[in-house]
């Protein structure tokens, strides 16, 4: 029986030899792997792992399109789905999406969906293989604002429908947190994120970078005098959250968007780059989610000696079980049950301690999930040079501020409804804009459920 | 690719361009500033918008060279173009929402450091066009790096010069003058302090003495300019704040101006202090 063969192991880079490099750090399935895990799906009649994607990828036809070799099939079919599988088999949290529902998983290990997904889209991107068949152009203008995950789905759908479509970028590259964010030794920049932004391109979309609308040009402008007929806003959740304790605005004291952001937006890490980064000494990481991880991998190989501080267990973590392993492997420290009360400096300004209490777990809160009290009486201070805040981040509030008639609930994420409608008419919203903080995934599904909002939009505008 | 229509000399290391953006120019309005990029691998520079012409479409900026990326910047000639300029950035200086009728006979001191004439620059000539009393005083070490004088005489009443070295002007600090001013009687509504932010602390000093409301422009280390990292915090008033999104021009008397001036030296630690053991990385001089 085919799922008695056990899951395909994926080939990794070295712990020992990775924590100097910023090579990507999983190489993937090669064809022969891939074909032989592809062999362990029981292609289901009733998937469940296509009911837990949240795109709905036809997973059980693409892996039999990988076990009968036509990767160029496979790759159509996800096409048809996702614009970025590249990025979603290296990113997703599969273990509680697809794989965390295959069927296999119950009695031994699940399908390496996202490995198998992964290997489909390198393969047509080796072998030039693209999907840029689109409706003939009908001359509509629409504006999508952000060029991450949500935005660059909707704007290739609505390409794809033959919408004339302008991407507005206020960095000076495109891939929101795909290109500022998640780190080279995860997700390739100039590999996997510029190719997929390239395939965007290639359905006619046109990128505008380094404009900031609310301020560069507003949505009203945009609409009423650029003749955009309607707007697509993926603009993030990009606002770093400090935690207001004494010390934080000491030197050495960073948020992880600005480490991060030095780091693959801006190549700190290359030599041939001019920017500079906090590196070396001892690194506090304070955080347990995966943009804590990325950036404690990211201190490791820069050279520094790495501790994660997390308030809650082990159990809570709200990193990717796959990422703290890596970390851990990677020689990164963890001090569970502990939070920042102080951060410490010297007489010219630099950290160098943070102060810390014990926590235990309370009482579930009401979403189910133990909080942590402090223990009275149990600070104690750890060195430190650099400490890195990552404690989550919430959206930019400026759209709705320049924006007439857009809203925004109590945590700043624009108001939309299931069909990405917000408050203002011909203006749509999706992705961490919308949800606060989230995932790849979820971000491109808004971005594509908007394209299709829009289309109808227009549709009804022209039956008018 | 934002190019360089125009380039001045201002001093030894100083210069003036006058670059395409058509966007910016558009919106931009003074007290705003801008972040350019002169190559695929620079870094990114907030500068001051100092002039801006909304019909050709470009805007002027003022550098002067700091440190590696202002030097690249210094050296590029017309007809280059940087590969990127973003903006309008910050928040427009607070007049700029005050109604023109009220604005009319109100009376502004400007005390400009240095560069800091720059930017001073487009704010006076806001004021100035509609029909405000413009005094500026321009300080800095000496003669030859005294900038914009004509410029800034066209959109002023008065203009005071400065310099350390009596090379020009007066001899002496900017807050030397501005208190000369003030004992003298001179009334003012409202001063506006940019400069090196040392100048800045030490005016609001002077002026507190004489209840003289003030605002100052500080210049954060940044990243983005846009809210996402908070490499630019300052403290206002206890609060902290991030200067490209809440700022640039803050309230002077809620300053935390140590903890401004000691965060202005993030990466100047690591060319000149060696023996710290928190090197930040990688100098890349
Ligand atoms: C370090 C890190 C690691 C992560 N790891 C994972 C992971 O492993 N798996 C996973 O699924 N998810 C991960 N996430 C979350 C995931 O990246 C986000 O949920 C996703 O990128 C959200 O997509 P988005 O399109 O809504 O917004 P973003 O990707 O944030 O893109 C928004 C874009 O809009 C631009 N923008 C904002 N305001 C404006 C404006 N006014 N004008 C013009 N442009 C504007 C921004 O510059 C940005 O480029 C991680 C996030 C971070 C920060
Ligand atoms: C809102 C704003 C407006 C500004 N307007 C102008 C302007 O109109 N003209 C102009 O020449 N400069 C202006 N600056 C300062 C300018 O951005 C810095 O001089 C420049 O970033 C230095 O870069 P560098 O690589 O040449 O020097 P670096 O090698 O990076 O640094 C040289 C020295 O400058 C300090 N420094 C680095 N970044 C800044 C910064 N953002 N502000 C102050 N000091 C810094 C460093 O600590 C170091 O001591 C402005 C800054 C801000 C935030
Ligand atoms: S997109 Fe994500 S959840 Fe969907 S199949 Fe791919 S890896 Fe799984
Ligand atoms: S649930 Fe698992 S075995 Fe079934 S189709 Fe999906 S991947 Fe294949
Ligand atoms: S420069 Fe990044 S938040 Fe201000």
């Amino acid at each position: 029986m085919a799922n008695k063969i056990p899951r395909v192991p994926v080939r990794e880079q070295d712990p020992d030899v990775r924590r100097h490099n910023f090579e990507e750090v999983c190489f993937g399935y090669n064809r022969e792997e891939a074909i032989l895990e592809a062999g362990r799906c029981l292609n289901c009649k009733n998937p469940r792992c296509v009911q837990a994607c949240p795109v709905s990828i036809k997973i059980p036809l693409f892996i039999s399109n990988v076990l009968g070799e036509d990767f160029s099939e496979a790759a159509r079919v996800i096409s048809m789905d996702s614009s970025l599988p590249a990025v979603c088999g290296r990113v997703c949290p599969q273990e509680t999406q697809c794989e965390g529902s295959c069927i296999l998983g119950i009695k031994g290990q699940p399908v390496s969906i996202g490995k198998l997904e992964r290997f489909v889209a390198d393969w047509s991107r080796e072998n030039g293989i693209r999907f840029s068949e689109r409706e003939p152009s009908n001359g509509i203008k629409i504006a999508v604002v952000g060029s991450g995950p949500s935005g660059l789905a909707c704007a290739s759908d609505l390409a794809r429908m033959g919408y004339d479509v302008t991407i507005f970028e206020v960095l000076h590259k495109a891939g929101g947190v795909l290109e500022y964010g998640i780190p080279e030794f995860r997700l390739p920049k100039d590999t996997v994120v510029a190719y997929e932004i390239e395939n965007v391109k290639s359905l006619g979309v046109k990128i505008e970078t380094d404009v900031v609308v609310g301020r560069t040009v507003s949505i009203d402008d945009l609409m009423d005098r650029e003749n955009f007929r309607a707007v697509f806003i993926g603009s993030g959740a990009g606002l770093p959250r400090f935690m207001g304790i004494p010390g934080e605005n000491l030197n050495g004291v960073v948020s992880a968007n600005e480490f991060l952001t030095r780091n693959n937006l801006m190549k700190a890490f290359r030599e041939d780059y001019d920017t500079p980064n906090y590196t070396a000494g001892r690194v506090c990481v304070v955080g347990g989610g995966n943009v804590a991880m990325d950036s404690a991998r990211t201190a490791v190989r820069l050279g520094s000696d790495v501790t994660i501080v997390y308030r809650r267990s082990e159990k809570e973590l709200p990193a990717r079980a796959e990422e703290v392993q890596h970390a851990r492997e990677e020689g990164i420290k963890f001090m569970m049950l502990n939070n920042p009360v102080e951060i410490i400096g010297n007489e010219k300004g630099w950290v160098t301690s943070m102060k810390c209490i014990k926590m235990e777990l309370g009482e579930p809160d009401s979403g189910g999930r133990r909080s942590p009290v402090p223990i009275p009486g149990s600070e104690f201070v750890i060195d430190a040079d650099t400490v890195i805040m990552a404690l989550g981040t919430r959206p930019n509030p400026l759209l709705v501020r320049t924006t007439k008639g857009l809203e925004s609930n109590k945590k700043g994420g624009i108001t939309a409804d299931e069909n990405c409608a917000t408050s203002r008419k011909g203006v749509f919203a999706g992705g961490d804009a919308v949800t606060g903080a989230a995932t790849v995934i979820l971000a491109m599904g808004a971005g594509r459920r908007a394209a299709k909002s829009i289309n109808e939009y227009i549709r009804e505008q022209k039956d008018k | 690719m934002f190019k360089i229509v125009k380039k001045e000399t201002l001093t030894p290391v100083t210069v003036l361009m006058e670059v395409e953006a058509p966007r910016l120019a558009a919106s931009v309005q003074p007290g705003q500033f801008l972040i350019v990029k002169a190559g695929e691998t620079g870094e990114r520079i907030p500068l001051t918008v100092c002039d801006y012409d909304r019909e050709n479409g470009t805007v002027t900026i003022v550098i002067q060279i700091a440190g590696a990326s202002s030097r690249k910047i210094f050296y590029m000639e017309e007809g280059d173009s940087f590969t990127d300029v973003v903006g309008p950035l910050g928040n427009p200086s607070e007049f700029v929402n005050v109604p023109d009728e009220e604005l009319k006979g109100k009376s502004y001191v400007f005390i400009a450091g240095g560069l800091g004439t720059a930017p001073v620059y487009p704010q006076a000539r806001y004021l100035h066009e509609r029909g405000a009393c413009v005094d500026v005083i321009l300080g800095a070490k000496t003669s030859a790096l005294v900038i914009m004088k004509e410029r800034m005489s066209s959109v002023c009443d008065n203009l005071y010069i400065c310099t350390d070295d009596g090379s020009e002007g007066d001899r002496g600090l900017v807050t030397l003058k501005l208190e000369k001013l003030l004992q003298t009687g001179r009334h003012y509504d409202m001063g506006v302090a940019i400069g090196p932010m040392i100048m800045m602390k030490f005016v609001t000093l002077t002026a507190k003495k004489y209840s003289l409301p003030l605002t100052v422009s500080l210049n954060m280390i940044m990243v983005d300019g846009t809210g996402m990292c908070g490499a630019c915090r300052v403290s206002i008033g206890g609060e902290t704040k991030f200067a490209c999104v809440d700022g640039p021009e803050f309230d002077a008397y809620k300053v935390d101006f140590d903890e401004a001036l000691r965060r202005q030296t993030i990466f100047k630690e690591k060319e000149t202090e060696t023996d710290h053991k928190c090197l930040i990385g990688r100098g890349k001089e």
